[in-house]
């Protein structure tokens, strides 16, 4: 068995088959995989959610996570936000020559421990092998089907009074992510990106309260105030955050000052917001804070009419200011 | 011009030091502060601690506030 | 933590508001000058221009490093991206500053093929060289009096480790010469500065008492939490009202009268002052910190020859009187329009602290 990933493991010959065979097809074994196929025949339901999502993060290990795990969490994530129960994953690989097989396995082990998480079973998949230097070791794309568990309104639902929900700490991963790319993590660090499946925390939601939710929305790229700003948008409603009301572990808020971040702005990869009724906050809040992943949900503002589709947030000294989408990403600073 | 954050000396490793806020503990470079002893909070500025603070100090801090408040 | 929690959660706000409005209606218009890009960033953050009164505005200096080196320094820098072997390393703030041209900057280098990279600590950066035996590591070294002492070791370091491959390319600006500038031009309209507290953490707070005793102008050395902001303000429109100008120091965790000398004593060991040319301000003698003779070897400038090409400012940029006080960044005729933090055409949009982008992140436009 080879060490390390080369151009024949990507030649559709004897070598994609034995990495096939010794890496992929044990890990997530399952009978419509084994069938090893153009594609998979799967049980299905009358209506389905479908999401896609590519994964190049650098470096493919961070603190609380790996590129395999954000594969899983990030499709599946998309689904529940949908409104589905997420069902079956593909899984495509793009390699580069000379990763190291020993990674790919640690890669594919956290691919099928979330997956068995999740409950969602992977169907089909790809690998494909670039020349060295033409990629960055491993880039993962994943596409996810669920069934339609609630058919959620969406943005244009959102009603003045409305109540925002998160359900942790924000920016985690974002900031544990950039922490480590500075290289300024130890191993002893409490500081883990948030990436987790989100397939609970929705269900939760949607049982206890299916008609007073609005939307659903995982803040990824861009965080917490990018997210909201895309529900605002254009609309005729604002949204006003109270800043004290937000959690911000500890050491996000240190990594955040010292690099000059903004945790709103920071990813999270296993963070629900919750846009919904006002009289069913308080409801749903108790549900999410007894659902594993959300036991530090909180309310962390209201949607207004003051100032249409902007996103503002109330200080903790009480100043007010526009939170608008982030433009490029977040870099380190010292100034 | 300069971020910095409080942080507090863990440990002295010759003109490095491991720092800790937050939870988060960092190697930080001490080569302009004076006498730094483990337990000593300090000001760090682009991987180099600037200043020293002690307890005393963000006391007094305070209550200067507290005075000028009275006072204007 | 002491040293910041309490400072970040003042109890007593409707009443330091109130104090602020009566002293600010007793003195007419006032201008505040906050001299640092940090302290620009923390009002921003924290609201605090929402809460002041109309006839209280809060202008931004030139204590940005970003909004302060010119056009010309960054195409230099650009240039030497295309020297084989060079590798250029550099603080995320000046990543994506443009050079004469919108849009070339060093990200924009980098995904062309140019060997840059970012650091948080400048020692990282001396690690590299040892890292990379066969590359020309070259650190780019902006910053005031806060940053130049921890530069000034790395110096050093690289010296007495013996790295050869290690220069940093000093662009190191003093806040005092740039200050009296600003003064002495005709268009100078500001009634009292915010003076920068991690400056003055290494400089000692005594460094600007030449404000009340040359010019007749208050200042507050200040810190960097709501509370510190606050009360620094405070103070400032009180000497205002009062026509008493003086210095005080606000920030005495911080910041002693006579600084960190021992960070000075480095400083002077490897540093000598020099002309320095500042967005806005133009030349100004003795405003910059340069290698001494000694450290030849690990002077970027010397090192490659370097000299900055001919100024070619940008056509309708404003950000040299923005960061004179002389415009607020809405005046310029480009922002939010042709320049926006997605596409800056000027550093004052580029910078995170930089006076525009505060105002476009966190203002009304």
């Amino acid at each position: 068995m080879d060490t390390h990933i080369t151009l024949d493991h990507g030649s559709g010959g004897s070598k994609t088959s034995e990495l096939i065979g010794s890496i992929l097809l044990p890990a997530f074994k399952n009978p419509a995989l084994d069938q090893l196929g153009d594609g998979a025949v799967l049980e299905g339901a009358s209506r389905l959610v479908f999401s896609t999502d590519s994964f190049v993060v650098s470096p493919w290990r961070f603190p609380g996570g790996d590129i395999g795990k954000l594969s899983v969490c990030g499709t599946v994530n998309d689904l529940c936000m949908a409104g589905g129960i997420p069902k079956y994953l593909s899984l495509s690989l793009i390699l580069e020559e000379g990763f190291p097989m020993a990674d790919l396995k640690t890669i594919t082990g956290s691919i099928e421990a979330q997956a068995r998480e999740a409950g969602v079973t992977i169907v089909t998949g790809d690998t494909k092998v670039v020349e060295a230097g033409k990629g960055d070791g491993i880039y993962i794309n994943t596409a996810g089907i669920g069934f339609l568990k609630s058919d959620l309104p969406g943005r244009s639902a959102i009603r003045p009074g409305d109540a925002i929900l998160l359900s942790g700490s924000a920016g985690c991963h974002g900031a544990a992510v950039m922490m480590a790319r500075s290289g300024l993590i130890t191993n002893e660090s409490p500081l883990v990106s948030d990436c987790r499946p989100l397939h609970q925390l929705s269900a939760a939601v949607l049982d206890a309260a299916p008609d007073a939710i609005r939307i659903l929305r995982d803040p990824t790229r861009g965080g917490v105030a990018t997210t909201l700003n895309e529900f605002t948008e254009g609309m005729s409603f604002s949204i006003e955050l109270d800043s004290p009301s937000i959690p911000v572990a500890p050491a996000v808020e240190t990594a955040c000052d010292m690099l000059g971040l903004d945790p709103l702005y920071c990813a999270c990869e296993g963070r629900m917001l919750v846009v919904c009724s006002p009289e069913s906050a308080e409801k749903l809040l108790t549900v999410m804070r007894n659902t594993p992943g959300g036991e530090e949900a909180a309310c962390i503002g209201h949607v207004t009419q003051e100032m249409p589709g902007k996103v503002l947030l109330r200080t903790a000294i009480g100043g007010r200011r526009i939170l608008s989408k982030l433009s490029g990403a977040q870099l380190p600073r010292i100034c | 011009m300069c971020l910095a954050i409080p942080m507090k000396i863990k440990k002295i490793n010759g003109r490095s030091a491991d720092c800790e806020a937050g939870g988060l503990t960092q190697s930080i470079r001490v080569d302009f502060l004076e006498d730094a002893r483990p337990g000593d909070y300090v000001m760090v500025h682009a991987g180099f601690a600037i200043q020293k603070m002690t307890e005393a100090e963000a006391l007094e801090n305070l209550k200067l506030l507290e005075d000028i408040r009275h006072a204007l | 933590m002491l040293y910041d929690h309490p400072f970040k959660n003042p109890k007593d706000v409707p009443d330091l508001l109130g104090k602020i409005r009566s002293y600010a209606q007793k003195a007419g218009p006032i201008r505040l000058m906050e001299v640092c890009g940090t302290h620009t960033m923390a009002i921003a953050r924290n609201g605090i221009k929402s809460l002041l009164p109309e006839a209280l505005q809060l202008l931004s200096g030139p204590g940005c490093p970003v909004c302060v080196t010119p056009a010309n320094y960054m195409d230099m820098i650009l240039e030497l991206t295309g020297i084989p072997g060079v590798h250029i390393v550099s603080y995320g703030d000046l990543l994506r500053v443009p050079g004469s041209r919108q849009g070339d900057h060093l990200l924009a280098r980098k995904s062309r093929g140019a060997l840059v990279d970012m650091v948080y600590s400048p020692i990282e950066a001396v690690d590299m060289a040892e890292r990379y035996p066969d590359q020309q590591i070259v650190f780019l070294g902006v910053g005031f009096e806060t940053t130049a002492p921890g530069t000034a070791a790395c110096i050093l370091e690289a010296a007495q480790r013996g790295l050869k491959n290690f220069s940093v390319l000093c662009l190191l600006k003093k806040t005092e010469p740039a200050l009296r500038t600003l003064i002495e031009a005709p268009d100078f309209a500001v009634d009292g500065f915010l003076c920068p507290g991690h400056v003055a953490a290494i400089t000692g707070s005594q460094a600007f008492a030449f404000l009340p005793k040359d010019y007749h102008l208050p200042g507050v050395v200040a810190g960097f939490e709501s509370a510190d902001l606050l009360y620094a303000i405070l103070e400032l429109v009180e000497m205002i009202a009062s026509k008493k100008p003086g210095l005080r120091n606000e920030y005495t965790r911080m910041v002693r009268p006579n600084g960190n000398p021992a960070a000075r004593r480095l400083m002077d060991q490897v540093f000598q002052d020099c002309s320095s040319d500042w967005r806005g301000l133009g030349a100004i003698e003795n405003s910059g910190y340069t290698l001494r003779d000694e450290y030849a070897d690990w002077d970027a400038w010397k090192k490659f020859s370097l000299k900055p090409a001919s100024v070619r400012e940008i056509p309708g940029c404003c950000c040299g009187q923005v960061i004179r006080g002389v415009l607020t960044p809405p005046d310029c005729p480009l922002f939010g329009q042709t320049c926006s933090p997605q596409n800056p055409v000027g550093p004052c949009m580029v910078s995170g602290e930089g006076a525009c982008a505060a105002a476009y992140q966190y203002g009304s436009h």
